[in-house]
């Protein structure tokens, strides 16, 4: 007999209305309307302020506009227990135009399984309808090329062409310090995504 | 660095894979290529502690009484309630869970739903609770209502409950649905069947549960959920300094 360790409870799409139980006001309820998940850093938290704006695109190019994303960091220093910055932060894609947002800090290099060091980066999760079960990726830092080229989970990715889907765009305008970052689910350019 | 186990790799039999043509929002949104395995670092080992920021309400885990406007939501009176556990049988304590329905009639509360069953003026729809130190967790609600959905004409979706939890790590991040037993929407809906295992929809299906009836108010349900385990590390090699 083998040894039974009882199976995960199977995983089911989101749906349309996921909003309702994650993000509430989004999606009109008059409730909780002063949390703004998508702010992740504020006061004197340490680090530099950047914005991640995208809009996740489907395999026909429409923009995914009830997709919910679920952003996971560390701080600037590179840590995951900061008390002071939860790292943890959800947004959900504008209704009229696909659109998401995240302000946050850009969080430093971590450290990796033997010693060896990972690139900055945030992770990802994507809900939407007609997901199944969420995708997980993660975004690196254009400005970053050095560290990029020698993080251990861009370099275990085959096909060298496909680690690029994973690399915000650094632009500063006005003071604003914002990475690109366009999730595809399917087709030309597809974005990777993660078997964790 | 984080010393404890990796988790347990997922079954990604188990679960719906990305592309179910039944389920026709899928053919677009799911990834082509197989998705990248790779080992677990430090930010998938751990999970955002310090949410919610606020702390929770009281009546947040009472859909029956956190958005009235003076009344109580109309429906079948219920109490959902079960354990979380890892799969190897651990309880998982203080993870946060996170539940969103229909009123009694099938109908959201949020902007882009428009079918045409009234909304409740004392339902939301909204709720969450911290499971305890054993795992256990309940929350009290009305029975949803199915509703018609746009699929192969009009599809019905069987009574349930969305629900989300957390976990102590971002690889135990779970988002699923609840369904009712007994219901004859189950084996018909195009949702539960992107399910490619019995086995697994069964584990979706709360059982009737008259032992924790709260009497001459409402029905129990009882709902397990099971998140992703910790490998032991016996035979992990350690590097000095590590
Ligand atoms: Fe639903």
């Amino acid at each position: 007999m083998p040894v039974a360790y009882l199976k995960e409870t199977p995983s089911q799409t989101g749906g349309p209305y996921v909003h309702i139980g994650t993000l509430p006001a989004v999606a009109g309820l008059p409730v909780r309307t002063q949390e703004n998940l998508s702010v992740l850093a504020s006061g004197s938290v340490p680090g530099e302020r950047i914005r991640i704006t995208g809009v996740v695109w489907d395999g026909a190019g429409h923009p995914v506009k009830d997709a919910l994303l679920e952003l996971w960091q560390a701080d600037a220093a590179g840590r995951h227990d900061n008390p002071d910055f939860p790292g943890f932060g959800r947004a959900a894609a504008d209704f009229a135009t696909g659109a998401f947002s995240f302000e946050t800090v850009k969080p430093g290099a971590l450290p990796w399984r033997d010693g060896r060091t990972q690139a900055p980066h945030v992770c990802l999760l994507i809900f939407a309808r007609g997901i199944n079960i969420h995708l997980h990726t993660r975004m690196y830092f254009s400005d970053e090329a050095e560290a990029n080229a020698a993080d251990p989970v861009l370099k275990s990715i085959e096909h060298a062409g496909r680690r690029t889907t994973l690399v915000g765009a650094r632009d500063e305008a006005d003071g604003v310090v914002t990475y690109r970052f366009d999730i595809r689910l399917q087709g030309e350019n597809e974005t990777v995504f993660f078997d964790v | 660095m984080d010393e404890r186990g990796d988790f347990i790799r997922r079954d990604r039999k188990w679960h719906p894979p990305a592309f179910t043509p039944g389920y026709k929002t899928s053919v677009l949104r799911s990834p082509r290529c197989a998705l990248v395995s790779v080992e677990q670092g430090v930010g998938e080992k751990a999970g955002p502690l310090f949410f919610p920021r606020g702390g929770l309400d009281p009546l947040d885990n009472d859909l029956i009484c956190n958005f009235s406007k003076g009344g109580e939501a109309i429906g079948e009176r219920i109490v959902v309630h079960g354990r979380v556990l890892d799969e190897n049988r651990r309880p998982v304590p203080g993870t946060l869970i996170e539940v969103w329905q229909a009123n009694a009639g099938g109908r959201y509360r949020h902007k882009n739903d428009s079918y045409l069953a009234p909304l409740d003026p004392n339902f939301g729809g909204t709720g969450r609770c911290l499971t305890d130190a054993e795992g256990y967790y309940f929350f009290r609600t009305i029975r949803p209502g199915p509703y018609p959905w746009r699929n192969d004409g009009s599809d019905w979706r069987p009574a349930h409950i969305h629900f989300s939890i957390f976990g102590e790590a971002f690889v135990q991040r779970l988002v699923s649905q609840l369904y009712f037993e007994g219901d004859p929407l189950i084996p018909l809906c195009p949702i539960v069947n992107t399910i490619p295992d019995p086995a697994a929809i069964d584990r979706l299906v709360a059982r009737l549960d008259m032992g924790q009836q709260m009497p001459f108010d409402a029905l129990a349900y009882r709902f397990d959920i099971v998140l992703r385990g910790r490998r032991q590390t016996f035979f992990e090699n350690k590097r000095e300094g590590n």
